[in-house]
């Protein structure tokens, strides 16, 4: 029995991890991670992220809810992206006095499916009355189809094409007139915009044109227009219900959440290693003491108190994580490594410092805790997943500071919006992909270990 | 029998204690920032508004004459509620209200029969978490035990080896396992419901209610088996391997018995107890996991009720909840400890 209690260095670990596969295999995948947050860190500083992700402003110009880029690709079609029009425009002056402007995009559609909104942007500068715009849509038949007459109410503003039913009657009207019956499908403005003229939903790819006619009041008056097409695809990660990039958080999320499980395994493995060897060495009235309160954490209900302190007291996830230290203090992990403690203290060299006249904290600190620590490590390891599955928990229920990026969050996000019903799913499965990676490379790592520091288990 | 009757009146006797010191700790924490305080003392100011509003003899008092009267009835209220004391002895009558379940009364939520109680809004909810928890615990136990055993009779085979290269897999949560299947059987297949625990109408007859629920009982109850079944087998097949290399065993198979004896005599019951005390510890860890499944499948049990509290900011059922999940972890082990001694009869000397 006392020889199993590891003859294995923490350094002879490392060298035996790599003889196996799958323990080469986790250290592959924590490789990734460490880019993944080395990338993280340099690339997009914390604060910026954290403002950002909480500007609701910042990102009016993407698409909503749309999906992964390669997620499009398993669709099979050739989904939208955001076309953004203005650097594909040119102006030409249509007379000086009034002074009439027209602004003319042009651009390729070519793909398969229809966008999801279709915004314009504007920014000008006037001097008594706001400039009047008239817009024309022109088809890649040659079409041209008269849209709305609006006048701008400030000096930016933004015209939501997608809310205007006015465009949406034009747009019947004009497929009435081609097809000579009332169009088989609801039509809105991005479609009617869009479809063709044979009767099915179907798209008519080719070059299209915006036309802004714009009616400046005074020759000072300026204007400059920001058309976006809003796609389906975005990124490598997606877009969420706020417009948010999704790898934002994802990138962020790693080294919060690793830290956070890190953090959480290994104080709380140390901490019950250091109370094992007390309540272990000492005996008598400490160790009762110590097992009377293990035995009181065990009926503590962990989950609810945890929820209940970081709701009434609104703490950060990085105070949440002392919290979560001291309400595990006593957990059965000092039990069982009690345990343990037991078997060595009646080892020789104990009994050798003994003799000498080592001090009990020197023997608890010096001689014990480092023999007992190797058969220890693969329950840390594997006990650091959990930890970031509380995390995820907290964020589910919705007490975890909201404004912080982690996985958690984004789960949280997507079914508070849904995206179970809605089919967003690449927006639950990112993030999960991530813990999963993050689970099973640790739960690997752990049996590897375990094997090595426990070669018991290699004759079963 | 009267060594059994005294040992668990013993154990109800410590675990009694430990229940109180632990919502006692609940207490203290929730009252750190003056919660249950406030609570309680904008309750009975609400309640003396009302009375005094509508209090018809006090009609010709001015609005500054009728605040003063508030304030001394609210002062007299709190006092003979003992809440002028020191924090120490409110303490201890906010505990002996928790242990007695007096939970008092919700900010905002009802229960479904309407009340306010929080004891109710509780009480009405865990049968349906007893239920769920309850069948998924003994569910996953049989399942693991019989699958173990096979294992173990089978060692070296492809679905042993398949088991012990899949175990890493049980550290991913069941309520983690949950969002997958609601995304292969509701969102992707339509075949299950996406959650609740039965279909809204409920159907007319017992048998269809029934059946309902068992439709809405199979993901969450999936989700469990998955995350737990396969470090689950592992570790009990590694009992039985441990207990069938022993002599009396060999000794039994040269014997001739035959081998479902063996199996259950000789293998089964020496290697019960040390899998009852690793599935104990499992059992009550696993109440933080129920939390968490009933909010991702919304089975509308405790979890469900402290989500919502979450919701609402009901901080009396935030606290209540705390209070029954501390019984319900002292039940567990209870229990626990009555079939530990059954099955071991050492534990009784």
């Amino acid at each position: 029995m006392n020889e199993e209690l590891s003859i294995y260095s923490l350094k002879g670990i490392f060298k035996e991890i790599l003889r196996y596969k799958i323990g080469v295999f986790s250290l592959i995948i924590f490789a990734f991670f460490i880019v993944l947050i080395i990338y993280t860190i340099i690339a997009i500083p914390y604060d910026k992220t954290i403002s950002l992700w909480n500007d609701s402003q910042a990102w009016l110009k993407y698409p909503r809810n749309a999906i992964p880029v390669w997620w499009g690709f398993f669709t099979g079609k050739n989904l939208p992206k955001n076309i953004n029009l203005s650097n594909k425009g040119s102006l030409n002056l249509i007379s000086q006095n009034p002074k009439k402007i027209e602004l003319i995009y042009s651009f390729n559609y070519n793909y398969d499916d229809f966008p999801t909104e279709f915004n314009i942007f504007f920014k000008s500068q006037y001097k008594n009355e706001p400039p009047i715009l008239r817009i024309f849509w022109e088809k890649p038949n040659k079409d041209k189809i008269f849209l709305l007459e609006h006048q701008l109410r400030s000096e930016e503003s933004t015209l939501y094409l997608g809310n205007e039913t006015s465009i949406e009657d034009k747009l019947i009207e004009y497929l009435k007139s081609k097809l000579e019956y009332y169009p088989p499908y609801s039509v809105t403005v991005v479609r009617g915009l869009f479809v063709d003229t044979s009767g099915n939903l179907n798209i008519e790819k080719g070059e299209y044109k915006l036309h802004i006619e714009v009616e400046l009041k005074d020759k000072d008056d300026t204007i400059t227009a920001e058309p976006i097409i809003y796609g389906k695809v975005h990124g490598i990660a997606g877009t969420d219900h706020l417009r948010r990039p999704l790898e934002l958080a994802l990138l962020w999320g790693t080294p919060i959440d690793l830290s956070f499980g890190l953090g959480a395994a290994i104080s709380i493995t140390l901490l019950h290693l250091i109370l094992a060897t007390i309540s272990g060495w000492f005996g008598g009235k400490v160790d009762s003491l110590i097992q009377r309160l293990t035995e009181i954490y065990m009926v503590l209900p962990f989950l609810p108190l945890m929820i209940m302190i970081s709701l009434f007291y609104k703490l950060t996830i990085w105070k949440l994580l002392f919290v979560l230290i001291f309400l595990s203090l006593f957990g059965s992990g000092v039990k069982t490594q009690r345990a343990l403690v037991l078997q060595v203290k009646t080892l020789p060299y104990i009994e050798a410092a003994k003799a000498y006249g080592a001090s009990n904290w020197r023997i608890v600190f010096l001689y014990i805790i480092p023999k007992i620590l190797p058969p220890v490590i693969p329950n840390l390891i594997i006990s650091i997943p959990a930890y970031v599955f509380l995390e995820a928990i907290l964020s589910i229920f919705g007490v975890l500071d909201p404004t912080q990026p982690t996985w958690g969050r984004i789960i949280e996000d997507a079914f508070q919006n849904g995206a179970l019903y809605k089919g967003y799913y690449y927006w639950v499965l990112e993030p999960s992909f991530l813990l999963i990676l993050t689970a099973v490379s640790f739960a690997l790592l752990g049996f590897v270990i375990d094997r090595i520091v426990n070669p018991r288990l290699k004759e079963i | 029998m009267i060594k059994i009757l005294r040992y668990f009146l013993r154990r109800i006797a410590v675990l009694f204690i430990t229940v109180a010191i632990a919502v006692y700790l609940t207490i203290v924490i929730a009252n750190a920032g003056g919660y249950i305080d406030k609570l309680i003392e904008t309750e009975i100011r609400m309640n003396v508004a009302m009375s005094i509003k509508e209090n018809p003899t006090l009609q010709g008092y001015t609005e500054e004459q009728k605040l003063k009267l508030m304030e001394s009835i609210v002062k007299t209220q709190l006092k003979t509620k003992g809440l002028d004391k020191p924090f120490l002895i409110r303490s201890i009558y906010h505990l002996k209200n928790a242990l007695t379940l007096d939970l008092g009364t919700a900010m905002w939520m009802t229960s479904d029969s309407g009340s306010m109680k929080v004891k109710n809004i509780i009480l009405e909810r865990l049968p349906l978490t007893i239920l769920l928890f309850t069948t998924a615990t003994v569910l996953i136990f049989f399942i693991n035990l019989t699958l173990g055993l096979k294992l173990s009779q089978k060692y070296g085979s492809f679905l042993d080896k398949l088991i012990v290269y899949l175990s890493p897999l049980s550290v991913i949560p069941g309520w983690f396992y949950g969002i997958f299947l609601l995304l292969i059987f509701y969102s992707w297949l339509h075949i299950l419901p996406h959650g609740g625990f039965m279909d809204f109408p409920p159907p007319p007859t017992l048998f269809e209610k029934i059946l309902s629920v068992i439709r809405h009982m199979i993901l969450p109850l999936l989700a469990w088996l998955i995350s737990s079944i396969f470090v689950g087998t592992y570790s009990e097949r590694n009992f039985f391997l441990i207990y069938s290399t022993e002599d009396y065993v060999e000794v039994a198979r040269a014997k001739g018995l035959p081998p479902k004896d063996v199996e259950r005599k000789y293998i089964l019951r020496p290697a019960l107890p040390p899998i009852i005390t690793s599935f104990a510890l499992s059992v009550i860890s696993s109440w933080m996991g129920a939390i968490i499944t009933e909010r991702i499948f919304s089975w509308p049990g405790l979890g469900m009720v402290l989500s919502q509290a979450i919701g609402m900011f009901d901080a009396p059922v935030i606290i209540g909840v705390t209070v029954i999940y501390a019984y319900l972890l002292a039940g567990t082990v209870l229990l626990l400890d009555f079939i530990y001694a059954i099955i071991d009869p050492r534990v009784r000397i």
